[in-house]
């Protein structure tokens, strides 16, 4: 089975050796804003930039429910950057959806701009939660879906995205073996793994949410139809996670 | 206090729907008729404290009020970086209750004593601390924080005064030896021991369950010279408001608390007491060197 292919499954992922990540190629409308922000700021494109900008495209374009003139509502999906560095294709989205003028892009991490080294909700409009030190946006994913349940939203779902290597941090094994064991149906971690992790995943990552109740899929971290598929066609019932493998961080 | 808390926080979920309560454990028992009755608002998320504390966080960001409860050195140390995080810097907040205090279980020895708890949360902006000095206090401060909408640590124990003094938190004079004498406040349940070590002394006694934000209109109105700092955590957790609010003034602060040192006793808490000398024969010794 072709890892693009695959949206549930359960325990199979294939060999790192067997994908075939096809690299970037930048979403369109996007290009432009990262282009501002690199006239700026090159030292914002590390690797990291470039690993999430596809995930975090199919997520803005094609998934969430969400928009700038509904920042608050509560029936809106709920998008939890995790690994919060390395933004700037975060807010080269933000920008390109309306949410963010983009000539915010233009002098990041200045006095007087409200977009810096990691984000935060209280500063940027459409932004969910303010990250940075890694392995805190699990947790509050998981709290978001039980308050959201609690007050009978039903519909609005919690996507977290975080780093293959942010999955060392321990707090995040208490989020996937809680949610996990309480089938907690509204939540979706994304796992961004560009292999930068000090001791790797022997065996990959999904097993490890699958092993506490999971749905995974493991994609190409590039190619748009198949994050599609994988961040879409699972059940419901349990807590899906999307692993989208792309080049290994250089 | 526990059963209290247990009581009150079943109540307020029944009452008000935007009340939730998060465990990691601790206490679980106690909440099981309300686990089954409000099975979407009683969340125990087992053994772990940074998701206690993260979906606190969490239900808060969707509106709800969580009540985040467990014992206090894994509710404020082991997830001190959640509580910054999860709740402080999302701009969201929620209403911590521990129990433990500094020393409510000794036998357990150091991991289950917390004398650090309250300078913790100081450490932070805006939190409100309660550290109830009778059972009777713990209903209507529950209530209060429940219903208000900023971060609160309700710090519970199994130590008590013999009878309540309640009030909104504010300096409350117990005991005036008149003007000019030297000021003692007593926080919480430490307020009996305290006015047993200065029978007979010219020292005027205040108590208060709020040491955050503490009372420094009050402390101005009422403090000369010498003020003695009695708290039931660490020593000198309120010696840097003392000393902020009588900046203009010339003034001597003793600080007495729980000590610094892991002790490696385990004993009593009376036993615990009279090692950091806060039971009444040594805040006597220590206020009779302090004003000699």
């Amino acid at each position: 089975m072709q890892a693009s292919r695959m949206t549930v499954t359960i325990a199979s992922t294939p060999a790192r050796s067997g994908r075939q990540p096809t690299g970037p190629h930048l979403p369109a409308p996007v290009t432009p804003l990262l282009d501002r922000i690199a006239a700026t700021r090159e030292d914002d494109f590390t690797s990291n930039v470039y690993s999430t900008i596809d995930v975090l495209w199919v997520l803005y374009d094609r998934i969430l429910r969400i928009s700038p003139e509904r920042t608050d509502d509560p029936e809106r999906d709920r998008f939890l950057l995790s690994k919060g560095h390395a933004v700037a294709g975060y807010y080269a989205i933000l920008a390109a959806k309306g949410f963010v003028p983009p000539d915010w892009l233009d002098d990041l991490h200045s006095p007087t701009n409200r977009l810096g080294g990691h984000p935060d909700r209280t500063l940027v409009p459409g932004v969910e939660i303010g990250s940075g030190s890694l392995g805190h946006g699990l947790g509050l994913g998981v709290g978001t879906a039980l308050g959201l349940r609690a007050q009978g939203l039903l519909g609005p779902r919690v996507y977290v995205l975080l780093g293959d290597a942010e999955l060392d941090e321990g707090s995040n094994h208490e989020a996937v073996a809680y949610a996990g064991a309480t089938g907690l149906g509204g939540l979706t971690a994304i796992v961004v793994d560009n292999s930068s992790a000090t001791h790797g995943w022997p065996g990959g990552i999904a097993d490890r949410f699958t092993v506490n109740g999971w749905t995974a899929a493991t994609v190409d971290g590039r190619d748009h139809d198949a994050l599609y598929a994988a961040l879409t066609g699972h059940d419901q019932h349990r807590p899906h996670v999307v692993v989208a493998v792309v080049e290994p961080k250089e | 206090m526990r059963d209290v808390f247990v009581d009150t926080t079943h109540q307020l979920l029944t009452e008000d729907p935007r009340t939730a309560l998060v465990l990691a454990d601790i206490s679980a028992d106690s909440f099981q008729e309300a686990a089954r009755r409000h099975p979407d608002r009683v969340i125990n998320v087992g053994i772990r404290e940074q998701l206690l504390v993260g979906v606190g966080g969490g239900l808060a960001l969707t509106g709800l009020r969580p009540i985040v409860h467990t014992y206090a050195p894994f509710l404020v140390e082991r997830a001190y970086e959640q509580i910054k995080l999860d709740l402080d810097h999302q701009d969201v907040t929620a209403v911590l209750v521990s129990v433990g205090a500094s020393y409510d279980r000794p036998e357990a020895g150091r991991t289950h004593l917390s004398p650090a708890d309250v300078a913790l949360i100081d450490t932070l902006h805006g939190w409100t601390v309660h550290v109830p000095g009778h059972p009777d206090e713990v209903a209507p401060l529950l209530r209060a924080a429940v219903a208000a909408d900023d971060p609160v640590y309700l710090r519970l124990s199994t130590m008590a005064n013999r009878r309540p003094y309640g009030g909104n938190g504010d300096l409350r004079v117990v005991r005036d030896a008149g003007p000019g004498t030297p000021l003692l406040v007593a926080v919480g349940p430490l307020l009996d021991e305290a006015l047993a070590a200065v029978e007979g002394l010219p020292v005027t006694v205040a108590y208060t369950h709020r040491p955050r934000p503490f009372d420094t209109a009050g402390l101005r109105a009422l403090a000369t010279t010498e003020v003695i700092l009695v708290e039931p955590y660490l020593a000198g957790t309120s010696s840097r408001v003392v000393a902020d609010a009588l900046t203009d003034r010339p003034h001597q602060v003793l600080a007495l608390g729980v000590g610094r040192k892991d002790l490696r006793r385990y004993g009593t808490a009376a036993d615990h007491n009279r090692w950091h000398g806060l039971d009444a024969a040594g805040i006597r010794r220590a206020v009779d060197a302090f004003l000699s």
